[in-house]
This record gives structure tokens, C-alpha cells and sequence, in this order.
């Protein structure tokens, strides 16, 4: 059982100019076994919502709270976030030369579960997972995202998240960037999380491509720091037909 | 603009004299007392280096512990004998202190032809810092031999070495030489490498330990076609002067020259320096270079100079670069890192051990990279991953 409460969170970013509030106060609820995906044009403060939750120093909060399963996420530092049970796919993951994938996920999983994982099922787990996302043998001997097609670092992500076995994972714009064999595979991916017992997902999005693979349960349309409207599926198909233009409208 | 194209422009205003090579000569008149200001001698503490350049005449020595695989010698020669052989003459004023001073030198030895498998290991060691040792080492490697030489320096002293390599015509040579040692010891090395026609040579220089170290690395050619990769690793700690300067002389034709150093500084007062000085003389055409120098600072209160100079006569050049940069920890990879579970301390050492890791890798000497990784680990033991034991 696993419940991410986001309540009324405010969220400013150090700029030149001093800070700038971005999150105007975000309420959110994702239970058990629930995907919610988020919707919103560029700019409307979907990435700073994900990295706030992951607790990126370059994001103050100034408002609001975050609990998973009633524990105060916003008082754990980032790798005790990762720890409780938070994951993000980032939009952009970053390069970390010279540090092979298969040290990387081992260090990883060896953190996560707090021991290290019996050498024999581990490799056949890494195996399998790069072999389901589609990323070829020689992938683990890689530095971390070091010279990645955009498609594979998506993939990398994906194969994390089966491997560390998150409670609620955060997967900002996974699906930016991919050709569509490569969405299958990345949708395929989530699908298979989806459907162990009692995870939340929270999908962020810009397009609604990925929502014929990836069904949510729940949709929120994201303006300017905000919840502007939240629906069912349906909403989604009503975004792909008339895009952001009404909610846009509305903030003058 | 191009380093390249920086330095053309440079050549045309007529600004180019060989300020990089200052001349060779045996003759300690030419090599005055320094007094710090000096291009060469400024980011050198003088004073630390506790009287060597004073000249003083002394018997002590290191104790030597070798590995002399089949078909290798290593023999006593006479100062005449060594400049008969081919030295290459001192540029500066240590290294002619150590020839006018030492007596006579030690010559090893690779015939011709021979494929010597395991490494010729010289293991050197000091007693004391009192000790002023001057040393003078000759290596020889024969047409289209191939040996690996591994030098190791521990303990301590008062250390300053000429080292000449004479590469024969298409021989391979991989040159190691470790500075691994005590706290308060003091090194000046000098390591000329005179390459081949298409020989390849690769020489990596590894400072960890000593008070004060200062190294060169000078490759010059004996025709076209050579090769030398050039490598180099530091860490320095609270208080250690850790210096590295190279020199590519590219005085022949279609000849290459690789130069990659990487630091890491952590604690007070730990000081790194790296200069990389390339030279394309008018005759060298078709000739690649590459340098780069990367430090990490880990710490406040370190000090990384890193001075990359590229010198171009000619404009017949198939590529030449550079690359020089000092950061600290990247924020975005610990925290890419640490998002996945992985504690601060235990997220900074992955990235420290990145960023090494290609470079050992490159050493190619199997036995020596896996005690370099332990190493690196060992010297983050003693200060960025003091928390976590
Ligand atoms: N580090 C930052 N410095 C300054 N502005 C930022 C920073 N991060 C985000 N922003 C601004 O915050 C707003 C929301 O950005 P972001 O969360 O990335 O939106 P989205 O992911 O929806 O495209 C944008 O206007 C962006 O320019
Ligand atoms: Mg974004």
C-alpha cells in the first residue's frame, strides 16, 4: 500500500532576478495501484513538480506538503526520498563518465535495499530487463548516459525502474524524444510496473501520444503552476482534439 | 577561434620564439639559481624544496629492488658513457644537477627485436628526507623491441632525477613511473623520451604521495612516424605540491603526440599544476597533437593551474587541440545519482572513480590498474569519505 499526498505545494527557483515562484500551489493525491497522468503545455511547471519531489537543491519550497504513506518526504534528503520509495525518470538524465550502467544499478539496488543483491539472480535480472528494453549486451559496460541516443537514456530509465522497484514512480516526459518503436518499448516498460502489487505512477506529459499505451486513471491539466481542470481518460482525447488553448485563454 | 588558428595568428604578428624549449646544455652556468619568478620556476615553492638546487655534492642514494625479466640488463655507466649513448641534455637546472652530480648513471637495457613480456619493475626507495639523492637512469630499447617499465618511488628524500628513454626505430615502450611517497619527500624528475621512427611510446606519470613533486615529461622525435601517448594522474592532499609540466617537440614529420592528465585536490592548501607545452616546428608537417588536463577540487582551499600553450610554425598540421578544465563536483550528477538511492558520500565517490577510470584503464598494465583504483580509493579515504568509515 502506497499513497503520495502533495498538498498546496509552493515551489520558487533562484534566478538572477531573485526567486521566481513557479508551483503555485499544487494539490494532488496518488493511491495505490493508480496512474495520474499530468498535462501541460512547456513552461507550466511539470518538471519543477517532479524535481521537487525528488528534492533537487535548485528548488525551494516555500509552501505546502509531500507525505508517502504519511511521512514527510520534504524533510528526507534526496537519496532517503529514493529510499522510501521514490523514483523519477528524468526528462533529462545526466551523464556520469567513466561510471559503468551495471556499477551504477548494482550500487543503486545495493542502497535501495540496504544490502547487497545475490550476485547470480542479479545478473540474470539486469539481463532480462536490458533484454525487455531492448538495449543490447554490451549496454552495462557503458558509462552512465555518456554518449546515449535520447531513445536509449529513456530506455535506461525504464530498465531502472523495474530493477529498483520504486512504491510511486515520477516519469517526467519519458515519451519526448522517442520514435514509436521505442515508445512501445519505454510504455511496455511502465505497463510491466504497473502491474506488481499497489504502485502509483505519475505520468507528466506533453503529448498525449504515450496515453494510448499507457492508460491513466486519472488526468490533470497543468497551467502556469497549477491544476488548471483534472478528469477521468476522457479529458486526455478532449486535449488531443482542442489542445491547451481554452485553459490558456482562461488566465487573462 | 582554434588553438590552431590562435597560434597562427600569433606566428603571423611575429610574436612566436621558442619560449618553450629553453636550450639543453650540461653546463650549469646555463642553468642559473632561480629566484621564483622565473616562467618556468613560478608556481614552484622554492623554498620547499629544501636546498636542492643548491648542488650540493652527496653519495646517498635510494635502495633499488628490481625485476629484470630475461633479456633485459641494467648496468652501471660512466657519465662520458652516457652522453656517448645519446642522453638528452638537461633543460633546466635539476636535471643538470643531477648529471653533473651523480657520479655516473645506470643504463637498462632491450636489445633489438626483443619482446619482453613481463615488466621490467625498478623499485626505488628512500630512507630519510636528509637525504640528498641524485639520480641518473638511462633506458635503452632496441629496433622494434617492446618492454613495459614500471618505476616505483617510495619513502623518502631529497630526490632529483635525469631520466633519458632512447626508443629504437618501430619499438613499443609503456613507461610508468609512480611518485608514491611519504609525506615530506621531495621529487624532481625529468623524463626525456627521444622516439623512433614509427615507434610508439606511452608514458604515464602518477604523483600521489611526496610534499613536493615536480615532473617532466619531454618527448621529442628521431624521425617521422613516431608516436607518444602521454599520461598522467595526481591527487593532492592538504599541503602537497603536486607539478607536472610536458613537452612535445614535434621536430619531425607525421609524428603524434597524446597528452592526457587528470587531478584530483582535496584539503587545505593542496596545489596541483599542469603545464602543457606543444612546439610544431617548420618541419614537423602532417603531425597530430591532442592535450587535455582535467581537475576535479574536492575541497575548499585547493589550487589547480593548469596552462595548456600550443606553439605553431608551420601551417601543414593534421589536427591539433586542447582541452583544459578545472570543476568541482557537478551538482547535477550527485544529485542524478543520490535520486537513485545512493548516499552524498557514496555518490561523490562513483564520480571520482569516473573520472579516473578511463585513464587508468588506458595504462595497460593490468597489475598496476588495479592497485591505482585502490589506491584512488585510499586517498578518498583520507578525506572526502571520512564521514562514512
Ligand atoms: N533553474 C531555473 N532557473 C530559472 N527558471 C527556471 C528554472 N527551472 C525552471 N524555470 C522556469 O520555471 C518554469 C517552469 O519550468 P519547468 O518546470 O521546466 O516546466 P515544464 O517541465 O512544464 O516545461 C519555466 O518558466 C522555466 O523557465
Ligand atoms: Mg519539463
Amino acid at each position: 500500500m502506497s499513497t503520495l499526498e502533495i498538498k498546496d505545494l509552493k515551489v520558487q527557483v533562484k534566478t538572477e532576478d531573485g526567486p521566481k515562484e513557479i508551483l503555485k500551489g499544487v494539490t494532488l493525491t496518488i493511491k495505490d495501484g493508480e496512474t495520474h497522468a499530468i498535462m501541460g503545455p512547456n513552461g507550466s511547471g511539470k518538471s519543477t513538480l517532479a524535481y521537487s519531489i525528488a528534492g533537487h537543491p535548485r528548488y525551494e519550497v516555500t509552501g505546502g506538503t509531500v507525505t508517502l504513506d504519511g511521512e514527510d518526504v520534504l524533510e528526507m534528503s534526496v537519496d532517503e526520498r529514493a529510499r522510501a520509495g521514490l523514483f523519477l525518470a528524468m526528462q533529462y538524465p545526466v551523464e556520469v563518465p567513466g561510471v559503468s550502467v551495471a556499477n551504477f544499478l548494482r550500487t543503486a539496488k545495493t542502497a535501495i535495499d540496504g544490502e547487497a543483491p545475490k550476485l547470480r539472480t542479479w545478473v540474470k535480472d539486469v539481463n532480462g530487463v536490458m533484454e525487455r528494453m531492448n538495449l543490447d549486451a554490451s549496454f552495462s559496460q557503458r558509462s552512465v548516459n555518456e554518449g546515449f541516443s535520447g531513445g536509449e537514456k529513456k530506455r535506461h530509465e525504464i530498465a531502472q525502474l523495474d530493477l529498483l522497484d520504486p512504491k510511486v514512480a515520477i516519469l517526467d516526459e519519458t515519451d519526448s524524444g522517442l520514435d514509436i518503436d521505442a515508445l512501445k518499448v519505454v510504455s511496455e516498460g511502465v505497463n510491466r510496473f504497473r502491474e506488481r502489487e499497489g504502485k502509483g505512477v505519475l505520468l507528466i506529459t506533453h503529448y498525449t501520444r504515450i496515453l494510448r499505451y499507457i492508460k491513466p486513471d486519472y488526468v490533470h491539466v497543468f497551467v502556469d503552476g497549477q491544476v488548471a481542470d483534472e478528469g477521468g481518460p476522457e479529458l486526455a482525447d478532449e486535449l488531443e482534439a482542442n489542445g491547451y488553448e481554452k485553459y490558456l485563454g482562461t488566465k487573462v | 577561434m582554434t588553438a590552431v588558428a590562435e597560434a597562427l595568428e600569433a606566428a603571423d604578428q611575429g610574436h612566436v620564439e621558442s619560449h618553450l624549449n629553453p636550450p639543453a646544455s650540461y653546463d650549469l652556468a646555463d642553468h642559473p639559481v632561480p629566484n621564483g619568478r622565473e616562467e618556468v620556476w613560478r608556481f614552484t615553492p622554492l623554498k620547499r624544496l629544501r636546498g636542492i638546487l643548491d648542488g650540493d655534492a652527496s653519495s646517498d642514494h635510494l635502495t633499488w629492488e628490481t625485476t629484470l625479466p630475461a633479456g633485459v640488463t641494467l648496468t652501471e655507466i660512466t657519465a662520458e658513457q652516457a652522453v656517448e649513448i645519446g642522453e638528452l641534455a638537461p633543460n633546466e637546472r635539476p636535471a643538470a644537477l643531477a648529471a653533473a652530480n651523480s657520479g655516473g648513471a645506470m643504463l637498462l637495457d632491450v636489445p633489438a627485436d626483443t619482446v619482453v613480456e613481463e615488466p621490467v619493475v625498478i623499485r626505488l626507495k628512500g630512507s630519510s628526507v636528509d637525504d640528498l639523492v641524485w639520480g641518473r637512469l638511462l633506458y635503452r630499447v632496441g629496433a622494434h623491441a617492446e618492454v613495459t617499465i614500471v618505476l616505483l618511488h617510495t619513502g623518502s628524500a631529497r630526490y632529483s632525477a635525469i631520466q633519458s628513454f632512447l626508443v629504437g626505430d618501430g619499438a613499443k615502450v609503456n613507461v610508468l613511473s609512480l611518485q608514491d611517497w611519504d609525506d615530506d619527500a621531495v621529487h624532481l624528475g625529468r623524463d626525456a623520451i627521444r622516439v623512433g621512427r614509427d615507434a610508439s611510446v606511452k608514458h604515464t606519470s602518477i604523483s600521489f604521495g611526496g610534499d613536493l613533486v615536480r615532473m617532466h615529461a619531454n618527448v621529442e622525435y628521431a624521425g617521422p612516424g613516431g608516436e607518444a601517448e602521454l599520461l598522467g594522474l595526481y591527487f593532492a592532499d592538504e599541503g602537497q605540491h603536486l607539478e607536472h609540466r610536458l613537452f612535445a617537440d614535434h621536430n619531425a614529420p607525421k609524428t603524434k603526440s597524446h597528452v592526457v592528465y587528470k587531478g584530483a585536490l582535496q584539503g587545505r592548501g593542496a596545489h596541483t599544476v599542469w603545464i602543457g607545452n606543444v612546439l610544431i616546428r617548420k618541419v614537423a608537417e602532417g603531425i597530430e597533437t591532442y592535450e587535455e588536463n582535467r581537475n576535479l577540487v574536492l575541497t575548499d582551499g585547493c589550487q589547480a593551474d593548469s596552462v595548456p600553450n600550443l606553439e605553431i610554425e608551420t601551417g601543414e598540421i593534421a589536427g591539433a587541440g586542447h582541452a583544459s578544465a578545472t570543476a568541482r563536483f557537478d551538482d547535477e550528477q550527485l544529485f542524478y545519482l543520490r535520486s537513485r538511492g545512493v548516499s552524498e558520500k557514496e555518490a561523490q565517490r562513483l564520480v571520482v572513480h569516473g573520472f579516473f577510470n578511463d585513464l587508468i584503464r588506458k595504462v595497460g598494465i593490468p597489475s598496476i590498474e588495479e592497485k591505482l583504483l585502490e589506491t584512488v580509493e585510499a586517498e578518498l579515504a583520507k578525506n572526502v569519505l571520512k564521514e562514512l568509515t
